[in-house]
């Protein structure tokens, strides 16, 4: 059976105003090696933010970016956009 | 993560940098200028032993730095439990595992340190002289004077401390601070002399 890597990832987090979008951002980045984060700040309220966060990378590990988001006091409200990618692995690539 | 860079990280997410450096500054001063007033006071007394004079500035400092560490403590505590309810309460979530509500648990200790050390290790430079002579150990100027001067200079520095972080000048801000405890001299003369 193919493996699947998630490749992209569109995100819907509330989050308190500190850490700030910037460190929010790079906090995220750092998870993954090969990470890009994008973030948008959709709505700022008295004490929180509704931010879009675009993560890219070749193969996204999902707990750890939520783990993260957690840590940082963020809440996930939606996984809206997904895009996962299948990899044959050795077995398959051998099939006749 | 070590301590250290740990609690920067803390500091940095309660905002809590300035507090601190606030509180090292006051609390710095206020153990200074209670130190330099004990000292004036046994300088305008009758002569006592060294180990009594010692002993009353030891206890003051220690009283200072005790102080210190429970009045910051106990009100930092209270601040910042209700600055993560509130925002528990935005957030519609439990913020106890979060960073968050670590700083929640650890920043009212690390500012209490500060509160309680910064008066002790002032009050303990002052009172070195002091220290040093009851030990024995002779020293080019009377211990009392040289405490004086210490303490002027401990002071000095605190105004210097305060200017770079104003971003004003210095030599001025120092001297601001200077003139407070020339004052309180002052009036310690005028009141007990």
């Amino acid at each position: 059976m193919a493996k699947s890597h998630v490749k992209r990832v569109v995100l819907d987090i509330l989050k308190p105003h500190i850490p700030n979008a910037l460190e929010f951002a790079q906090r995220l980045a750092q998870v993954g090696e090969d990470y890009h984060v994008s973030l948008t700040v959709l709505e700022i309220d008295e004490a929180t933010q509704t931010i879009q966060i675009e993560v890219t990378g070749d193969s996204i590990n999902f707990e750890a970016l939520q783990l993260t988001i957690n840590e940082m006091g963020g809440s996930l409200h939606s996984i809206d956009v997904v895009e996962v990618s299948s990899q044959p692995t050795s077995d398959t690539q051998h099939q006749p | 993560m070590n301590l250290l860079n740990e609690s920067r990280e803390l500091l940095h997410l309660a905002r809590a940098h300035g507090i601190a450096r606030r509180y090292f500054v006051v609390n710095g001063f206020d153990g200074a200028l209670t130190m330099l007033g004990l000292i004036i006071g046994f300088l305008l007394s009758p002569p006592t032993s060294l180990s009594l004079m010692l002993n009353a500035c030891l206890g003051a400092a220690i009283a200072l730095g005790m102080s210190g560490i429970s009045s910051a403590y106990i009100s930092e505590v209270a601040e910042r439990k209700l600055a993560l309810s509130k925002l528990e309460e935005s957030m519609i979530k439990d913020l106890q595992d979060s960073a968050h509500g670590r700083a929640a648990k650890w920043v009212p200790f690390i500012i209490a340190v500060v509160n309680g050390a910064a008066p002790l290790f002032v009050s303990l430079c002052i009172i070195s002289p002091l220290w040093l002579a009851n030990a024995g150990i002779s020293l080019f100027v009377q211990p009392l004077y040289l405490a004086v001067i210490l303490a002027f200079l401990l002071i000095f520095m605190l105004g210097v401390f305060l200017g770079r972080i104003a971003d004003i000048s210095w030599v001025h801000s120092g001297i601001q601070t200077v003139v407070i405890a020339l004052t309180t001299t002052a009036l310690i003369y005028i009141f007990t002399g």
